[in-house]
C-alpha cells in the first residue's frame, strides 16, 4: 500500500529504497514545532508560503497557554497564520488535539501524502493515507516549496485474523505488537495491517493503532481503505477508492496476530515495548495516584464511551485523581450530549478542555516525585508526565477507568465489560 | 570533512524527552535549549564546559520518541560536533540531516568508551579511536543525502535548488 500511494503521488511506479521529492497534500505544525519552522523560514529569507491551503497549524500542546513563554509561542504561530493567510489555524475554542482534529474535520483523507512536524502524524494511516512525522525544518521546507523529500520505506506486514474479545481494543493490539517487535522494531519501515481481522477493527481503534506505529519506530502505520473507511470519508464529503495490498507485495517480514487471542495490555515503565497482559500485571497490585484518559491516542468518542461504561454509577478510589481530556471540541460536545460528562463528574473525575497537556508533562496533571499513573497516552519514558522519579503505565481507556475505581492497576469486572460498545 | 573530540557515552534507546525534556520546550531559542541538552539522561550535561567540541556516542535507536527538532538543535547548539550511534530513530536521523548536524552509524560502538578521543573522517568513511589506536569503517550516506549535507542542510538545499523565488532578493 505504501508503494501504491507513493507511485500515485510520483506519477510512476516507485520502488522501496528510492528517494523522492514530492508535493505533500497537507503539512502540519503545532505550538511547539511550528515556531521553530517559522524562525527557520524567516532566517532563510522566507517571504510568502508556497501554498497556504496546504498548511494546518494547531495550538494544542501547551494550550490554553500554560505560561507566558507558551503564550508567546502560540502568538507567534497565530500571527504567522494571519500574515500568511493560513485558514487552517486552530486556536483555543476551535482547537482539538491535532491527530483527533484533522481526520474528524476532513482535513486529511485516504490516499493523501501527509507530513507533520509531530511524531504522531502517523495516525492518519488509519485512513489509508501515507502520513509521517518529521521535524520543523521539513515543515519550513514545505513553507518554501510545497514539497518534501521521502525515502520509500520497506514494509512490515501485520496480518490480522479474528476479532477483539469484549474490553479489548486497538490500544491492546498496538501495545502487544510493540511488545513483540520492540521500540525500534519498525525503524525506517512502514507497518501495514492486512487480513480479514482489519474489518473488525473500528475506525477509532484504527486511529489508536496507527498513532502508536511510531512507538515501534515505524514511519507509518497503514490500514486498508475498506467499506468502513469509505463510510467515514463519505460522512466528510469524500468518495475515496479502496486500497489494499497486492498479492505478492514485498515485505521485510510478516507478523500474524489473532485479535481474539489478545487480552488487555499494560506497558510498564519506561518503554512502550514493556507490555504485559492485565492478568499478569494485576497480580502485582500496583497502587496508583493518577489516571489520565485522553490524548491523540485515546481521546476519541469511543474512548470516552468505554471509560464512561466502566465508571458509570461508581466512585474513583480515594487518593486517585482521574483526569479526562476529550480530544476535540466535537468529541467534547458529543460526550456532553451523550451524558458522559455527568457520569465522569459524578464518579469524581476532572474533565478538561482538549489539550495534549499531561501526556508530555506539559500541564493539566503533572506527576510529583515517586507518583505512579495509568494513562491512555502513548509514551512512558522517564519523566514523561512530570518528575523524573515518577512512573507511568500505558493502557486502554477500559483499563485506565477500571484502575481509577480500584486504586490499583486492574481490569474491569464482568458486569462492566458487558456494558461496552460491541465490536470495540 | 573531519571531526575530532572527547567522547561522552550514552546507552540504547535514548529518547528525545531525555535529550530535551518537554518542560524546556516553551522556547525555541537554540542557546537556551543547549543549556538543557541531555538533561534527563545526565542532569547538568548542557552546562558543562567540556561538552563544547565533544562527540556523543550511543547505542541503538538514539533519538527515539517525539519529533521535536529541539533535540538535535540543543545538541548542535551545545557545540557537540557529531553523534555516533549503532542506529538512530528515523525522525531524529532525518532532523540531523535537515539541520546539518553530522551523525555516524557504526556497529562496534561498545569499543568506544567515555573520555576517549575519536576522530571521524567522513571523506574516507573511517572512525579512529585515538586512545585505543583502533580503526573502524562507518556507514556512508546515499548521494541525495550527501547533497543536502554538503549544502549545509535541507533549507539551504531547497531554497537554492527548488524555490529561489520565495527568498528575499538580498538573500539569493
Amino acid at each position: 500500500m505504501t508503494e501504491k500511494i507513493f507511485s500515485s503521488k510520483a506519477g510512476r511506479d516507485v520502488r522501496q529504497g528510492e528517494y523522492l521529492l514530492l508535493e505533500v497534500d497537507i503539512a502540519l505544525g503545532n505550538d511547539i514545532t511550528a515556531p521553530v519552522a517559522i524562525r527557520e523560514f524567516e532566517k532563510f529569507g522566507g517571504r510568502q508560503v508556497c501554498n497556504p491551503e496546504q498548511i494546518v497549524l494547531v495550538a494544542d500542546h501547551f494550550t490554553p497557554n500554560k505560561d507566558i513563554q507558551s503564550a508567546q509561542q502560540v502568538k507567534m504561530v497565530r500571527d504567522f497564520a494571519l500574515a500568511q493567510k493560513i485558514e487552517n489555524f486552530f486556536d483555543v475554542g476551535r482547537m482539538g488535539i491535532e491527530h483527533v482534529l484533522l481526520p474528524e474535520q476532513g482535513l486529511v483523507k485516504s490516499g493523501d501524502l501527509v507530513l507533520g512536524a509531530d511524531s504522531h502524524t502517523c495516525t492518519y494511516g488509519a485512513l489509508g493515507a501515507f502520513s509521517t512525522g518529521v521535524g520543523s525544518t521539513d515543515l519550513a521546507g514545505v513553507f518554501f516549496t510545497g514539497k518534501a523529500w521521502f525515502k520509500v520505506p520497506e514494509v512490515i506486514n501485520v496480518s490480522l485474523t479474528g476479532k477483539f474479545a469484549p474490553g479489548v481494543s486497538g490500544k491492546d493490539l498496538i501495545l502487544y505488537l510493540i511488545s513483540l517487535i520492540g521500540v525500534d522494531g519498525a525503524n525506517y519501515q512502514a507497518i501495514e495491517f492486512s487480513g480479514p481481522g482489519t474489518a473488525a477493527v473500528s475506525m477509532d481503534s484504527r486511529f489508536t493503532v496507527s498513532n502508536m506505529a511510531i512507538e515501534a519506530g515505524g514511519k507509518a502505520g497503514i490500514f486498508p481503505v475498506d467499506e468502513l473507511t469509505q463510510r467515514y470519508e463519505k460522512e466528510r464529503g469524500f468518495t475515496v477508492d479502496a486500497l489494499e495490498p497486492d498479492e505478492g507485495a514485498l515485505y521485510s517480514r510478516t507478523i500474524e496476530i489473532d485479535l481474539g487471542s489478545l487480552e488487555p495490555m499494560v506497558a510498564r515503565p519506561f518503554l512502550p515495548s514493556n507490555g504485559a497482559g492485565i492478568s499478569e500485571v494485576e497480580k502485582e497490585e500496583i497502587r496508583i495516584d493518577q489516571v489520565v484518559i485522553g490524548s491523540c491516542t485515546n481521546g476519541r468518542i469511543e474512548d470516552m464511551r468505554n471509560a464512561a461504561a466502566i465508571l458509570e454509577g461508581k466512585k474513583i478510589a480515594r487518593g486517585v485523581r482521574c483526569i479526562i481530556l476529550p480530544g476535540s471540541q466535537q468529541v467534547y460536545l458529543q460526550a456532553m450530549r451523550e451524558g458522559l460528562f455527568e457520569i465522569f463528574v459524578e464518579s469524581g473525575c476532572a474533565v478538561s478542555t482538549p489539550t495534549c497537556g499531561p501526556c508530555l508533562g506539559g500541564h493539566m496533571g503533572i506527576l510529583a516525585d515517586g507518583e505512579v499513573a495509568v494513562s491512555t497516552t502513548n509514551r512512558n519514558f522517564v519523566g514523561r508526565m512530570g518528575h523524573a522519579a515518577s512512573s507511568l503505565y500505558l493502557a486502554s481507556p477500559v483499563i485506565a477507568a477500571a484502575s481509577a475505581l480500584s486504586g490499583k492497576i486492574s481490569g474491569p469486572e464482568q458486569a462492566e465489560l458487558e456494558k461496552l460498545t460491541p465490536g470495540v | 570533512m573531519l571531526r575530532e573530540g572527547l567522547v561522552f557515552k550514552f546507552g540504547d534507546h535514548v529518547n528525545t524527552d531525555e535529550i530535551i525534556p518537554a518542560r524546556y520546550l516553551s522556547t525555541s531559542d537554540p542557546e537556551e535549549l543547549a543549556l538543557n541538552c541531555m538533561e534527563d539522561a545526565r542532569p547538568g550535561f548542557g552546562r558543562r564546559e567540556d561538552v563544547r567540541g565533544s562527540i556523543l556516542v550511543a547505542g541503538e535507536n538514539f533519538g527515539c520518541g517525539s519529533s521535536r527538532e529541539h533535540a538535535p538543535i540543543s545538541i548542535k547548539a551545545a557545540g557537540i560536533q557529531c553523534v555516533v550511534a549503532r542506529s538512530f530513530a528515523r525522525i531524529f536521523f532525518r532532523n540531523c540531516i535537515n539541520i546539518g548536524l553530522p551523525i555516524v552509524e557504526m556497529d562496534r560502538v561498545e569499543e568506544i568508551e567515555e573520555g576517549q578521543r575519536i576522530r571521524i573522517d567522513f571523506t574516507s568513511g573511517r572512525l579512529h579511536n585515538l586512545d585505543r589506536k583502533t580503526d573502524y569503517s562507518i556507514n556512508t550516506y546515499p548521494e541525495f543525502l550527501q547533497q543536502i549535507i554538503q549544502s549545509g542542510g535541507w533549507l539551504s538545499y531547497a531554497t537554492a535548488n527548488i524555490a529561489p523565488e520565495r527568498v528575499f532578493e538580498e538573500r539569493r
